[in-house]
Order: structure tokens, then C-alpha cells, then sequence
């Protein structure tokens, strides 16, 4: 009987605490199907459904190139973070030598540094020696030259592969190099998976990096970028304003269901594992 | 002996070569910007007229002329204490829940995960819809069971309980640390506190917490370090509220309202782009510096400890 008990007060709790979690969800969806008019009212229920909402975002000039420049940053700035960030990741994990811990040290304070930290100098130096204000390539190409978090995550994964595979690939003849894509990489697939997410998500949801270096260029704006902006051009219009956030949520929610495994994998290392 | 020697070498060419492109980005990126931000605090430059000395007084105004660097910091101090306790008392209340849900655990740890996607910008002006004073669901509903009706947002006194909530609705992720550090502590110290008499709050707190401290403090210390950056949030919140949006051009006054939302990186941005002090903003900048870096050493200590025990 107390095990009854304790089952529905649990369960109880859960739903409770789900519902926080899940019902702004519901208004956000709701809210996107109702017309302009019913939308600035108090109602939460929509009288008449207007999936042609979604179509009008959809349609609204601009909102395809923050797609495709959004699209751009996060698969070109992950995919030269991974090139980047195994090797040296690879070597703070395996290499002695003299500096690691200072390394290490410095790619964990780089990881906490808030952006804002470093961005006039930075600014400066792409729009005025380098003249790509205007433009993403201020925020991808640094990613050809690793990004602290990924290292980190990394290097945390690659602590877990004992040593001896390596060394039983060097035996039969492999490089350094060679043995870290034919034995290392294969076993470090989860990890590599995880940070790929998180820059993807990363870059996908970053907000500061194109207000600094794309705001002057409507062109170069990203999803999130364009999203604060698109309120302003209709301010009165919640219903428009939440369908497009719901366009805007709902990739990283379909991706995270085909890849929930790595996601949650990803936190916990970087958490459990610190 | 040459051999070794050789040997030597290279080993040391191979480790710099693996580390070339970090070496690269942390000169370029961190050192160099680091440098010149130093070198930037003591200049007068707008940013197109060739900067020129100025001693002190970039640090002289934002201490004691810039009348959002003090309100900036309090919010900062509130956001901490109240913000990242309640993020770490609630993620912890989820992650011991969610070990404790025998039936849908999936669906409700996804739902308790999913929000911690969110895009910031979206999840943001989705609060701002929601908790709008007069046409938002949350006040719909307050309204409909005779409770007050805050104006959230667009209330100086409300404006941060309103980003806390935004803030443990995305809890996604302490939950998830939590879950696995809990599922860790060793199933026979639970049977032997049972077996002493213990009940459930005893087994809790002298089962449970000594052996999930050491998250317990990696959560609080992140919690501070990200309070630090705290940026997307207050400034989509205030500009949505305020009812002052839009693209490039726009001016916004930052805070809004009556400066209840400045965070300290929201500083650099007002100062440094938007009027063009570029001396002032290297200030705030190296401030900024200083308080992320204290909290990393504090961070560092803590992971220290752990892989120690």
C-alpha cells in the first residue's frame, strides 16, 4: 500500500513538473495557428486554424537565407572544429610533454571566457585589417583552429581509451597519426558525435557572434539573428512571431530525437567526467 | 646518445604539430585580442581616429560616471545568488524525480530535456509572449484564478524572477548530470542506512548528497561562470518587452526596464559598437575577465578535487 502511495505521489510530481516543462510548448504552437486578430486577445484556445501561417513565415523575404547562412555557419564551423580539435585533443589526452598542464589550463579558461571578453580587438582586427564585417567568416574561420569546449569534451573521452590499442598499433608499423584515425577515432565515435551536436547547436543558436559581425549585412543574418528582427517587423503579431519560433525550434527537436543517445552522453561527460 | 637526442626532437615536432592549430587560435583569438583589450583600456578610440593615451580615465568613468556598470553588477550578484541556487536546487529536484518515475520515465525525461534545446533567442521571445502582462497565457490564467497579475517583464521588481523561470525551464542539462551522478552512488550504502534505521531525508543527506557534492559544487561554479555571460536572455527580453526591436540601426537604451536587465556583457556591446568607446569597453571587458577567471580557479580547484577523490 505505501509502495501504491509512493508510486502516485511521484508520478504525481511529474506530471506536474511536465507540465511546466511542456506547456509553453502548447501555447507557442497554439498561439502560431490562431488569425492576426485572435492573437492579440487573451484567448488560448484558437477559434479557426491557420496553418497558412507557417507558410506566411516561411514566405517572408529574408527568412530562407537565414536558413541557408544559418545552415552554413553551423555545418562549416562543426565540421572544422572536428578537423581541428581531434589532433590537439589527441595530443593534450596522449602526448608528455613539457607545458601539457599549462595547456590544458589555458584551453579550460579560453572554454569559461565570456565572448565579449576578447570582441573589440577581434572586431577591429576582421573589419578593419580584414575587411569581413558584413559577412559569417569572422565567426567560421576561427573554428579552423579549434574551439576550447570541443578539445575539452575531447580530451575528457579520449582519457578513457586505454593506451595499449595505440600501442599495439604502433608495434604492427602505425604512425602517431595513422593510429589515431585507423584505432583511436573509430573507438571515439560517440564523443566525436557529441561534439558535433554541441557546435552544430552551438553555432545554430548563437545570437552575439552574428549581432557583432553580420548585423549590418541583413544578408548574412542568421536564424537567431533574424528572429529577434522579425518581431520587430511584426510587433503586433504574436501569431506570426510564434510560428516562426516554432520554425526556428523545431530542427534542433528533430534532431534531437534521432540522436537523443549522443546529446545526453555529451552533457554527461562534460559534467561527470570533469 | 644522438639517437635519444634525435628521438627527442622528434617527439617535440610531432607534439607541435598535432597542437599547430590550437597554438594558432589561442595566440590569435585569446592572446593577441587580450593584449590589445589591455592596451585599448588606457587609449581614447572611437574607433576610426588613430586611438590616443588617456591614463586612467577610461577606468575613472566606468567606475564612477557609467551609470550602467554598478546596476549591471548588483543584477549580476542577484542572478547568482538567487538564479543559480534555484537552477541547482531544481535540477537536482528533477534529476532525484526522474530516478524515482517507474512508469514513461522516457517521455518524462524527454520533456524535462527538450527545453534545454531551445534556441535562446526563441525561447526567450517565447516567455515574452507568455508572461506578457496583459495578453500572455501565464497572466490569462493567474487572471482566471483571481491571483495577481505581475507585470513580469515590464517590471523592474518582476523583470528577473521572469528570466529565473526562462532559466529553469531550460534545466534540461543539470538535470541529465544529476540524473547520472545519482544513479552512481553505490545501491549497498542505501541498504546499509536502511538497515541502521534510516529514513528517507537521513538516507538523502547522508547517503546521497556526500556522495553527489562534488557535482553539487561543479553545477554551482558553472552556474556562476555562465551568469557571467549572460547575455542573449536579458537583452532579447528587454528589447521584446520594451517594445524596441529590430535589426541593425535600431537604438535600443539596454536594461529595459529602468536597467533591471544589464548584464556586464551587455556592456561591452553598448559601450564598444554602439557608442563607439572603445576604452570603455576594454574596461568592462578586462572587469569581465578578472570575474571569469576567479570562478574558473575555483572551477579548476573543484575538478581537482574530484579526480583526486
Amino acid at each position: 500500500m505505501t509502495r501504491f502511495l509512493h508510486w502516485v505521489g511521484v508520478h504525481a510530481l511529474a506530471i506536474a513538473a511536465a507540465l511546466f516543462f511542456v506547456l509553453p510548448f502548447v501555447f507557442i504552437f497554439l498561439t502560431a495557428l490562431m488569425s492576426d486578430q485572435q492573437a492579440l486577445t487573451r484567448d488560448l484556445w484558437p477559434d479557426s486554424w491557420h496553418w497558412e501561417n507557417l507558410r506566411t513565415v516561411w514566405e517572408t523575404p529574408g527568412f530562407l537565407t537565414w536558413w541557408k547562412n544559418t545552415l552554413l555557419y553551423a555545418g562549416l564551423g562543426t565540421a572544422l572544429t572536428l578537423l581541428s580539435s581531434i589532433p590537439v585533443a589527441y595530443a593534450l589526452a596522449r602526448f608528455k610533454f613539457r607545458g601539457r598542464n599549462v595547456a590544458l589550463m589555458l584551453v579550460i579558461a579560453t572554454m569559461m571566457l565570456p565572448a565579449q571578453v576578447v570582441i573589440v580587438p577581434m572586431y577591429l582586427f576582421w573589419a578593419k585589417q580584414l575587411h569581413l564585417s558584413g559577412t559569417l567568416w569572422p565567426l567560421i574561420i576561427p573554428m579552423a583552429f579549434t574551439d576550447a569546449f570541443s578539445v575539452f569534451l575531447l580530451r575528457q573521452f579520449l582519457l578513457t581509451i586505454p593506451k595499449d590499442y595505440v600501442d599495439a598499433a604502433k608495434v604492427d608499423g602505425c604512425g602517431e597519426f595513422k593510429a589515431l584515425v585507423r584505432i583511436v577515432l573509430p573507438m571515439a565515435k560517440p564523443a566525436i558525435a557529441a561534439v558535433a551536436l554541441f557546435q552544430f547547436f552551438y553555432c545554430w543558436n548563437d545570437y552575439f557572434g552574428p549581432q557583432i559581425y553580420a548585423s549590418e549585412n541583413p544578408a548574412a543574418w542568421t536564424l537567431s539573428y533574424g528572429l529577434e528582427s522579425f518581431k520587430g517587423a511584426h510587433h503586433t503579431n504574436w501569431n506570426l512571431t510564434m510560428a516562426a519560433t516554432l520554425l526556428v525550434m523545431a530542427p534542433v527537436i528533430i534532431l534531437f530525437f534521432f540522436a537523443q543517445k549522443a546529446f545526453i552522453e555529451g552533457v554527461t561527460l562534460t559534467g561527470v567526467k570533469g | 646518445m644522438t639517437s635519444l637526442r634525435q628521438k627527442h626532437r622528434r617527439e617535440t615536432l610531432r607534439t607541435l604539430a598535432f597542437l599547430s592549430p590550437w597554438l594558432i587560435g589561442v595566440s590569435v583569438f585569446f592572446l593577441y585580442p587580450l593584449v590589445s583589450t589591455v592596451y585599448f583600456s588606457f587609449m581614447k578610440y572611437d574607433g576610426f581616429r588613430p586611438p590616443t593615451w588617456n591614463g586612467l580615465q577610461n577606468w575613472q568613468y566606468v567606475f564612477t560616471s557609467y551609470p550602467f556598470f554598478w546596476p549591471a553588477l548588483r543584477n549580476t550578484l542577484w542572478l547568482v545568488i538567487v538564479m543559480v541556487a534555484l537552477r541547482v536546487l531544481f535540477g537536482l529536484g528533477i534529476g532525484l524525480l526522474i530516478t524515482k518515475v517507474k512508469t514513461g520515465a522516457g517521455f518524462f525525461r524527454t520533456a524535462f530535456y527538450l527545453p534545454y534545446l531551445a534556441p535562446p533567442v526563441a525561447a526567450t521571445m517565447a516567455f515574452a509572449f507568455l508572461l506578457n502582462p496583459g495578453t500572455g497565457p501565464v497572466n490569462s490564467i493567474l487572471r482566471s484564478i483571481g491571483l495577481p497579475q505581475p507585470g513580469w517583464f515590464n517590471d523592474p521588481s518582476w523583470s528577473k524572477p521572469a528570466l529565473t523561470m526562462l532559466a529553469l525551464w531550460g534545466i534540461g542539462d543539470l538535470m541529465v548530470i544529476f540524473m547520472a551522478s545519482l544513479l552512481d552512488v553505490p545501491k549497498e550504502q542505501y541498504e546499509a542506512a536502511s538497515l541502521d534505521g534510516a529514513g528517507a531525508w537521513q538516507r538523502f543527506r547522508f547517503v546521497t548528497l556526500p556522495n553527489i557534492s562534488p557535482i553539487v559544487l561543479f553545477a554551482v561554479v558553472t552556474g556562476v561562470i555562465q551568469t557571467m555571460q549572460y547575455y542573449t536572455q536579458p537583452l532579447v527580453a528587454g528589447k521584446v518587452a520594451s517594445g524596441v526591436i529590430g535589426g541593425a540601426g535600431q537604438q535600443f537604451e539596454p536594461g529595459y526596464p529602468d536597467k533591471s536587465t544589464l548584464t556586464l556583457p551587455q556592456l561591452v556591446y553598448h559601450l564598444g559598437f554602439q557608442r563607439f568607446d572603445t576604452g570603455g569597453a576594454s574596461v568592462i571587458a578586462l572587469v569581465l575577465f578578472a570575474l571569469a577567471m576567479v570562478f574558473t580557479a575555483f572551477l579548476l580547484r573543484s575538478m581537482s578535487e574530484r579526480s583526486a577523490a
